[in-house]
């Protein structure tokens, strides 16, 4: 098999690369739970790390809202987040290639600095690489923190009545690279944030998560899927309820995209005790990025993830296949 | 009353004989699956997607034909984003990609303009699929081109017409009414369709694609097949009038005459595609006859299902060796093709 | 078989629009209908294939009242 751009796109090619090449070989009781961070259990038993690594290769470097900088950030910090993590430092590694200006590269560094302040953390390894090509720039980060005592959250912790929550609009960060690429002209902002505040916030109020998943490639309908299949469990979430931007709306009705299908780089999926649903709701619109979060729907006994459509019926969401691509039928 | 809660109502209530409706637009399978249109059907309608997605239809001698252009030096190929995963005998346009293959995605053909205006020195092969929507899009490109002087802009063309592969689905004897395609029916018309519902006797519906039209559509087809009536019906009159976009056709007429073309899944359909005129050879990418190779795996049903004769799961290959990651056949090809469909929402109901 | 979007016209130039798209402007192609500023064009891949008519769901309800007239009959 020869690799092509589907097996980076997040949803089922991706999926049987991990499974065929990377699992198959390197393939633990850690790694093997697919999770946005592996939790390490130390030698003082009350105590566990968090640690997680991400890569970034974003074209165009600098978009509307953010940088490849901000993203790399975000998305580790994020990453840490979903497990319950208190951030405690980052690694970050840079791959340059030949051509690459460094008041550009500066501009991005600065941006990586401002969200490493937002998050409240910071970078204590780095590594640079300059390889030949056209000025292109990709960045690893890795992240550890420690896990909140007393904490159990994770994609297997998930069970029939919790309430699910998205923590803000849909689709925003691959609405906006797409507009980039497509050269079409709009105000869509990729929403790239670090969510700390708002689980901080969520912790400190004793609300009972049960698992977080950073909504990125596969976009919500994918991340669905992926963590009731941990828990075991079905998922049902209303198309009304969904918030989607209008201007992104009218973007994925242009190219004939779904907004469930796009990712984000600074949104949340929570699944949530249901005697606490309505106060984490109101916890997190009033957080930092909280502002549009909304109550999707409930996790229910058996498989898979269904959605209640504009008609008033139910189907099926399945999980991404193939590269989310403009589409002219 | 003709309120939707009714309409749903009778169409999950309808117990006459079973109905096969067909829609023949790719755009009409993706809005029946995302507005949950199956759901609301008494198993005594069959609403079955024809060949109506033109990445599905296109045979696979083509990618191979595509990714060639693509390595090519000094060429790039051009295309819509969803011809990108359709399988070749020779593998598909991402593979062409990782191979250092020279691709563009675009929105608008006419982009291409000021593309080939800026890099003279490079040859834009555009990949052109699609139906009678798309077909004046083309024309226009050549026409502009032509008068810009442009010189290195090729169609590598594949364009089909509806309605010679509609009537050989009415040959075929296994739908009893057609929902037309919405968008086709702009350019050409709502009369286009007369002649062939008066020859074979069934209803056919123009629509739309929001929930409400999909539901009034279908349960306009049923209200005619049990009335054992049959006449062509407008729903979309905000966008599809009478005799359709009359520049449009012009602009058709004055650029391509029909041509037999290669279905995948159908083989060859006399008239059923549209080749440059004379005129404007110098456009063509190649003057090679783009066959349907033959390549569908051992026990593909493809063709039965494009004509409804079989649902997706009658396919022995169906779920098992055929799925949107390796798809065998035309209509696991792409998420629009009546496989991929039924793959994609669990295959529950017809 | 064809994505295709009803976008407002708010600016001519020659036979190309500016169209937007709740809040998305692209270029379009008019060659193909007689629009003019504030017209509702529906567009596919770049170009507009047709100038709306009226408002989609008042006209899907007078045509099934039709229809429930004088093709199915009252039940």
């Amino acid at each position: 098999m020869i690799i092509n751009m589907t097996h980076g796109s997040g949803g089922q090619a991706t999926s049987e690369l991990i499974r065929d090449v990377f699992a198959a070989h390197l393939g633990n009781s850690f790694l093997n739970r697919m999770e946005d961070a592996a939790v390490l259990p130390l030698d003082n038993k009350h105590q566990r790390l968090a640690y997680t690594t991400d890569s970034f290769v974003v074209t165009p470097l600098i978009f509307k809202g953010g940088d490849i900088g901000r993203l790399a950030i975000c998305g580790t910090v994020n990453d840490l987040l979903a497990m319950g993590t208190v951030p405690l430092a980052l690694s970050a590694g840079f791959i340059i290639e030949e051509g690459m200006d460094t008041v550009l590269l500066q501009g991005i560094v600065i941006s990586m600095a401002e969200a490493l302040k937002e998050a409240g953390t910071k970078i204590v390894a780095a590594d640079t690489k300059v390889i030949e090509g056209r000025g292109g720039l990709y960045i690893n980060t890795s992240g550890v923190g420690y896990v909140r005592e007393g904490l159990e959250i994770g994609a297997s912790q998930i069970k029939p009545g919790d309430g699910l929550i998205v923590s803000g609009t849909l689709g925003d960060h691959h609405a906006c690279i797409l507009s980039h690429r497509m050269e079409i002209d709009n105000d869509i902002e990729s929403d790239a944030a670090p969510l700390n505040g708002m689980v901080e916030a969520l912790i400190s109020h004793n609300i009972r998560i049960h698992a977080m998943r950073d909504i990125t490639r596969g976009g919500l309908a994918t991340i669905l899927n992926e963590l009731c299949e941990a828990s075991q469990v079905s998922a049902l979430i209303d198309h009304k309820a969904l918030p989607v931007k209008e201007s992104v709306r009218g973007l994925c009705g242009i190219l004939g995209l779904d907004p469930l299908y796009m990712g984000n780089e600074g949104k949340m999926l929570f699944a949530i005790h249901p005697e606490d649903v309505n106060k984490a709701l109101d916890i997190i619109k009033t957080a930092p990025y909280g502002q549009s979060a909304a109550f999707i729907g409930h996790v229910k006994e058996g498989k898979g993830v269904y959605l209640t459509t504009d008609t008033g019926s139910l189907r099926t969401l399945p999980v991404l296949f193939g590269e989310g691509l403009p589409r002219i039928c | 009353m003709a309120g939707i809660e009714s309409i749903i109502h009778a169409l999950k209530a309808y117990k006459g004989r079973t109905l096969t409706l067909m829609e023949v637009c790719g755009t009409h399978t993706s809005a029946i699956m995302k507005h949950g249109i199956r759901e609301h059907l008494s198993p005594h309608i069959r609403l079955v997607s024809g060949p109506g997605c033109p990445v599905c239809v296109t045979p696979a001698a083509y990618i191979d034909v595509a990714v060639r252009f693509a390595l090519t030096e000094n060429h790039v190929l051009v295309t819509f984003g969803d011809m990108m995963k359709v399988p070749g005998v020779n593998g598909d346009l991402y593979e062409a990609r990782s191979r250092g293959g020279r691709i563009k995605m675009i929105y608008s053909p006419l982009s291409l303009l000021d593309l080939a205006r800026e890099n003279p020195d490079t040859t834009y092969v555009m990949a052109a699929v699609g139906f009678e929507t798309t077909a004046p899009v083309y024309a226009m490109l050549i026409k502009k081109a032509r008068e810009m002087s442009l010189k290195n802009i090729r169609l590598l063309l594949a364009v089909k017409t509806i309605l010679p592969a509609m009537e050989a689905i009415l040959e075929a004897g296994t739908v009893d009414g057609f929902i037309c395609p919405g968008h086709v029916s702009a350019i050409l018309g709502a009369s286009v369709y007369e002649p062939l519902q008066k020859r074979y006797n069934k209803p056919f519906t123009i629509v739309g694609f929001e929930g409400p039209q999909l539901l009034s559509a279908i349960h306009d087809l049923v209200q005619q097949a049990e009335r054992g009536v049959s006449a062509v019906h407008n729903l979309y009159p905000s966008v599809v009038n009478h005799q359709g976009n009359k520049k449009a056709q012009a602009l058709m007429d004055e650029v391509f005459v029909p041509c037999h073309a290669w279905w995948r899944g159908l083989g060859l359909i006399k008239g059923s595609g549209l080749a440059l005129k004379d005129e404007y050879g110098d456009f063509n990418a190649t003057q090679e006859e783009i066959k349907e190779d033959g390549t569908l795996k051992g026990g593909c049903r493809c063709t039965d299902v494009i004509t409804g004769k079989i649902n997706p799961n009658q396919c022995p290959l169906f779920g098992k060796v055929c799925t949107p990651t390796s798809p065998q056949g035309a209509c696991m090809v792409s998420s629009e093709g009546a496989c991929g469909i039924w793959y994609g929402t669990g295959r529950t109901s017809p | 078989m064809c994505v295709a979007l009803p976008g407002l016209v708010y600016e001519i130039d020659g036979d190309t629009a500016l169209v937007d798209f709740k809040g998305n402007k692209l270029k379009v192609n008019l060659g193909l209908v007689d629009a003019k500023v504030g017209d509702y064009v529906l567009v596919h891949a770049g170009m507009a294939i047709e100038v709306m008519k009226k408002d989609g769901a008042q006209e899907l309800m007078d045509i099934l009242e039709e229809l429930e007239a004088e093709v199915y009959g009252r039940d």
